[in-house]
């Protein structure tokens, strides 16, 4: 690690300033990842402002059913927090199925919509990274790139984002409430993650000084029809290959509303709410999620090490409804494939 | 309620707790880099970025910079050692150079170490070494087997201890030709690495006039004792190496590693004590198993009798040493066959030498071997277990040598019996549950059982307390309880009253521990030291007044209740301590040793044997591979603790599940670099891919494969692990995947593959 | 222009930290690791590096009851914590029930992952969400062993498991 100075302010507005008077800080919360990248010599913030004295630890219920997670609440309490288990199942389920016990125990919400990349050259500092240092050229393009992206990627960064617990909130209606020096304001999920596009280095669309307050998610409308797959290379304890998200509304065999988000194969959760709309009033049949898996990756491109991602995103994409459908959501612990 | 406590003379065979287990489960078993000396330094190695070239520049300017660095060792400033290679070779070193950590400026693989930090903290040597920025002139790296393989060549100097493969038998090519049933197939494994929980880590301890105490993570303190006296030109009296706890090893710690020598160096140069301690990263650019592609030609004739095989293996090595091991001689002596060629290669490339790694060359061999007759007994028409049995073989038909015991069939019958094997449907694609595709396989595992040379002390003090010692290793295969076992049992006394010492390189001599050859090799020389003391007590009982033993030899003595008794009649003998007190003596201390029988060797050998059967599904849409039960049924003969001996056989079996499923280095051949390079992504097996695994020990007595009758069980339960669940992974897709990891990508594929 | 907390420009950060019951109050850089600081300067070293980045639980420790990853943990960031480690859950002498579960049950082998998953197994206890088998799996899966003792930690820790749920039972009511 790089010589930093440390703080800890105890107002969210404190937060804010100290982040705004060095440009080089950066914001510590459960440290999962920050500290990780630290000592691989990724990052090297200057000054670390450690936000865990600020009031943001909380997980309210609103009278409409909207859940406000605040951005310091772990992954451990909000998955097995009884109101979020009753009302966003898919949200607990995927976050139960990142990461491990000990490290859900102290990454937070906050966190997990910032962490970065798990692409081998963004966390080697021995290779160019366009996404560690702009300008030095992506590696992983022609490179190792078992664990990249077919969707969205560009000729900077074939990187993907690396969450779980996000693929389920983009797949639910979720908002990210963020303070600034501006003030307040909400960013919409699916705006909140970018794609790499020309600069890979921003990971999402916070502005300096910006850090993230809360999340709110609408609760209860996918309860029944849900569930979260993931697919990797050992049965726990490892990031995505692929995952999907599915949420639906059923009303007599007839899809009312679908969502489905993809985890492991873009720079941020996808989806596309276009094609899930072309969806609406069809059968839920096999037929239709098939149709449906086809749209959503209709733009897919392999990088070679992760062509076989096209076709097991299509599998899950299309097991992951049919599980929704049935409303035989994967249960994390159980290694069946439901 | 399972009996905890055993009665004496009772103790060979009795399921003991570890004795090291409570200071394990508190933390209190301390480790390599877990020691304190006063004023300790510390260290951090910078490693190479590139695969190959040269160092044209080092700026150490910022890392000298950081507050606390007391000093950056590079090849420019390295102190001098010793000129001459063989200073350099350890005991189990291999043809070629030796690689030499910080000698010139030459870059022969990524991750070698370029530069060590030594610093007051560890995180001052640590961020130190993140801020040393060195220049390369890059040339390019060979890191890629399936282009290296084009110039592949014959070892030219054999590495000791390795059988070459045995010249041809009969007419391999000609009977294959002709056979009416014949595979052909080309299996590929990729590069493994041990990755041992420890990190590899040395406390070196400066005693003051060039004098050390040494904490290594190693698995020879003695080894490690040899190399650093060879290449810093010291004493052995006035080097000490200890190796009480080793975090796991699997091979990786045969060799001394760069860890070892960097810390002596400092320490030795700067006069102070040095801790370095390896960080996971760098463990990927020590020993690892070497990738391997194998090409068999198996054929039988219309029964399924075999007719000819030919097997050839291209494995890995580095560019200054040629890494040998047994990959293809097994398939000359696993079946009856009377055609056979086997070749062993080696393609050199820009990485670290490999090394051995959990029974080298046989985990490695038997994918192929296993793998191919598997798909020879679907040809033929045959249940693959019956395919192994009718082709079963009493003797080596590689050196023409008889098996002084294989009970094979009995781990066959007794492990399918257990499974269920007479329940399988023999159709791939045939068995399954709902979505769950089911697939039953199996594979032979077979491992040599040796003896080596070894010494050890007893001695028995007045009050009944005995104390064993010699300098083996406990790399967590329970040496210390079986040499406890060993010990009370000679002297007839409890486990809780024997002190074993092991793990110093001043107690008597021993081989590295591997080669699953410990607990024969150490143990027996235990036995021998005991029967040695025992004969010098008889000695001086015979002396004494009214002796009822006077006219006694040794073997007609035995140690009961504290007593030297006549063996027939444990009425006549004399207690232990009034044969002291006679003596004058507080204790009687013996040393002995144990050594193969060169004249035994040339009629017999030993192997260990097992069966296999695992049990796999997947799901028949997304192709995620569950290992849902194993049976292992092992024969290694007398079996000391059937509670370590388990363990030896679970751990084995789950390293394999990793070799079948998990385990591969990911290299970018243009910069020659292994990407995943940490435990995040090259993945061992986790909790929840392990099942219940059924280890079974059938019944072998083997006097001849070392005096306890013990034949070893570190390496055995891996080989045919990762044929086993292969050759199911067909029984369930009907889809044979021959590149190993078989990662859910390519059961997805082979699914497509086959609709 | 700051307001609330001074800004901590000196080289150490003042924490006081409650480690296996006892108090200590340091003074430490910022970049110091729990781990680290358990290993180094306060000599306990039953905690173990494995890999010093989250990826196999040899670290773990119960922060405020809680399992987490000592490695992932600035120390200066814990101030005020309760921690217990290995050595404050039993000695040898007077072993915790999950540290003589694993000796009965050999639920290691080299021993180097055991703190970590004994840690993790008491938190696994006091989170309550195992109750099967494949449960204990899942929830243990944040530690490795490269030993593959696997089978026999499952075993260990539903022994305890089974223990604790029977002394928690009441009495029966007939």
């Amino acid at each position: 690690m790089r010589p930093f100075s440390y703080l800890r302010p105890t107002a969210v507005s404190d937060a804010v300033s100290a982040l705004m008077a060095e440009p080089g800080a950066q914001v510590l919360a459960g440290g999962t990842n920050l500290v990780d990248l630290m000592k691989y010599d990724v990052t090297h913030p200057t000054a670390v402002i450690d936000i865990n004295d600020l009031p943001l630890r909380m997980i309210e219920t609103g009278e409409n059913g909207e859940m406000r997670l605040g951005a310091l609440t772990t992954n451990a309490e909000v998955a097995h927090d009884p109101a979020v288990t009753d009302m966003l199942p898919l949200l607990s389920s995927a976050i139960l199925a990142g990461a491990s016990p000990q490290l859900r125990n102290a990454a937070t919400t906050g966190g997990n919509l910032l962490q970065r990349t798990r692409c081998y050259y963004f966390y080697d500092p021995a290779t160019p990274c366009n996404k560690r240092e702009p300008g030095t050229g992506c590696s992983a393009i022609g490179g190792v790139n078992r664990i990249h992206a077919i969707l969205g990627a560009s000729e900077t960064c074939i990187a993907t984002h690396p969450s779980d617990m996000c693929v389920a909130l983009a797949a639910l209606d979720t908002t990210v409430e963020v303070a600034g020096p501006e003030g307040s304001r909400e960013i919409p999920f699916l705006a909140f993650h970018r794609l790499p596009g020309a600069h890979p280095e921003r990971d999402n669309t916070l502005q300096p000084g910006e850090i993230v307050v809360a999340v709110r998610v609408a609760g209860g409308r996918f309860a029944r029809h849900h569930s979260y797959l993931k697919l990797r290379d050992r049965l726990s304890y490892a990031f995505a290959l692929v995952s999907a998200a599915a949420a639906l509304d059923i009303e007599e065999g007839r899809i009312l509303d679908v969502r489905v988000a993809l985890g492991g194969v873009a720079h941020k959760p996808w989806r596309d709410p276009l094609a899930e709309a072309e969806v609406a009033g069809q059968p839920a049949t096999r037929q239709t999620f098939e149709a449906l898996a086809d749209r959503l990756l209709a733009g897919a491109k392999g990088q070679g090490g992760n062509d076989f991602k096209i076709p097991m995103a299509r599998k899950a994409i299309v097991r992951a409804l049919a599980q929704a459908a049935a409303g035989t959501s994967q249960i994390q612990a159980e290694k069946r494939v439901r | 309620m399972a009996q905890t406590t055993p009665d004496t003379g009772r103790l060979i065979g009795f399921p003991l707790a570890r004795i090291d287990g409570p200071k394990k489960v508190t933390g209190t078993a301390p480790y390599a880099a877990e020691h304190h000396p006063q004023g300790c330094l510390h260290g951090f190695v910078t490693t190479a970025t590139i695969g190959r070239g040269r160092i044209t520049r080092l700026d150490l300017a910022d890392a000298a910079a950081v507050p606390g660095v007391v000093k950056i060792y590079t090849h420019e400033n390295r102190p001098r050692t010793a000129w001459w290679d063989r200073s350099w070779k350890d005991e189990v070193a291999l043809p070629g150079h030796p690689f030499r950590p910080l000698e010139n400026d030459r870059i022969l693989f990524d991750g070698q170490p370029v530069a060590l930090v030594i610093a007051e903290t560890f995180e001052a040597a640590r961020d130190a070494a993140a801020l040393i920025r060195v220049s390369y002139a890059a040339e390019e790296p060979t890191t890629d087997l399936s282009a290296a393989r084009q110039d592949a060549y014959v070892p030219k100097q054999k590495r000791n201890g390795i059988a070459p493969p045995p010249p041809p038998r009969g007419e391999p090519q000609a009977a294959y030709d002709r056979a009416p049933h014949r595979i052909s197939a080309e299996y590929w494994l990729e590069g493994e690495h041990h990755n041992p929980m420890e990190l590899f880590g040395s406390t070196v301890i400066y005693e003051g006039e060039g004098r050390l105490t040494v904490h290594d993570k190693t698995q020879g303190s003695q080894n490690v004792q040899g190399y650093l006296c060879g290449i810093f030109e010291l004493q052995p009296e006035n080097v000490r190496v200890y190796n009480y706890f080793v975090g796991g090893a699997f091979g990786s710690g045969l060799r001394p590693g760069h860890q070892v020598f960097l810390a002596t160096l400092a320490a030795l140069d700067l006069r102070r004590s040095v801790k370095l301690e390896l960080s996971r990263q760098e463990m990927f650019y020590m020993r690892w198993r070497p990738a391997t592609v194998q090409s068999v030609k198996m054929a039988a004739d219309a029964e399924g009798h075999l007719v000819a095989i030919l097997h050839d293996a291209i494995a890995a090595t580095s560019v200054h040493e040629d890494y040998q091991e047994t990959v293809v001689n097994w398939s000359g002596l696993a079946y009856r066959c009377d055609n056979v060629q086997l070749s062993y290669e080696l393609a050199a490339m820009n990485v670290s030498t490999p090394g051995d790694m959990r029974a080298p060359g046989a985990a490695t061999g038997f994918v192929a071997l296993e793998c191919a007759i598997d798909e020879l007994s679907y040809a033929v028409g045959l249940d693959p277990l019956e395919m192994r049995v009718l082709n079963f073989v009493h003797v080596d038909q590689n050196e023409d040598l008889q098996l002084t015991s294989k009970a094979l069939h009995a781990c066959y019958r007794e492990g399918a019996a257990r499974f269920g094997w007479a329940q399988r449907s023999p159709k791939p694609r045939s068995m399954r549950d709902g979505q769950d595709l089911i697939g039953w396989g199996m594979a032979t595992g077979i491992w040599e059982a040796t003896l080596t040379q070894a010494t050890a002390r007893a001695r028995l003090s007045k009050g009944g307390k005995v104390a064993v010692s010699a300098a083996a290793s406990d790399i967590g295969t329970g040496t210390w309880t079986v040499l406890a076992q060993v010990g009370a049992d000679a002297f007839g006394v409890l486990p809780q009253q024997v002190t074993v010492e092991i793990g110093d390189s001043s107690l008597p001599k021993t081989s590295v521990e591997g080669g699953s050859w410990t607990a024969a090799s150490t143990g027996s020389a235990v036995q021998a030291a005991a029967r040695a003391v025992q004969a010098t007590l008889l000695r001086h009982a015979r002396t004494m007044p009214g002796s009822p033993l006077a006219e006694l030899s040794v073997e007609q003595t035995a140690i009961r209740g504290g007593r030297l008794v006549m063996e027939i009649n444990d009425q006549a003998g004399v207690a232990l301590d009034d044969i002291l007190d006679a003596a004058g003596l507080s204790f009687i201390e013996e040393e002995a040793e144990v050594a193969p029988d060169a004249a035994q060797a040339k009629t017999f050998v030993s192997y260990t044997h097992s069966g296999i059967f695992v049990e796999v599904r997947i799901d028949d849409e997304v192709g995620v591979i569950r290992v849902s039960r194993v049976v292992i049924a092992v024969a290694a003969g007398r079996i000391l603790n059937p509670k370590t001996a388990r363990s030896q056989i679970l751990g084995g079996v789950v390293m394999g599940i990793g070799m079948a499923l998990h385990e591969e280095g990911m290299t970018d051949h243009r910069l020659g670099r292994i990407m995943n390079h940490n435990l995040a992504e090259y993945h061992i097996p986790a909790h929840a891919d392990i099942a219940d695994i059924d280890v079974i020990f059938v019944e072998e007595h083997d006097a001849m494969a070392s005096p306890l009758g013990v034949k070893g069980l570190g390496e055995i339960g891996i080989v045919g692990v990762a044929a086993a669940v292969a050759n199911a992974i067909y029984h369930a897709t009907g889809t044979r995947v021959r590149h190993f990891p078989i990662t859910i990508d390519k059961v997805l594929f082979a699914k497509e593959a086959a609709e | 222009m700051l307001h609330g907390p001074a800004r901590t420009t000196s080289p150490t950060v003042p924490v006081m930290l409650t480690i296996n019951g006892k108090r200590h109050d340091l003074n430490l850089a910022p970049f110091v690791t729990l781990l680290d600081l358990l290993r180094g300067p306060l000599t306990l070293t039953g905690t173990k590096k494995g890999c010093d980045h989250g990826q196999c639980g040899a670290c773990t420790v119960l922060i405020d009851g809680q399992r987490i990853n000592s490695c992932l943990k600035l120390a200066v960031s814990l101030n005020g914590a309760q921690i217990t480690t290995i050595e404050g859950l039993g000695t040898p002498e007077n072993l915790h029930p999950l540290q003589k579960a694993f000796v009965e049950h050999d639920a290691y082998q080299c021993g180097y992952c055991t703190p970590g998953q004994i840690c993790s197994a008491a938190g696994l206890l006091a989170e309550g969400h195992a109750r099967s088998r494949e449960e204990i799996r899942e929830l243990m899966s944040g530690n490795l062993c490269r030993c593959g003792a696997y089978t026999n930690i499952a075993d260990a820790i539903e022994d305890v498991m089974a223990a604790t749920s029977r002394s928690n039972q009441p009495e029966a009511a007939e």
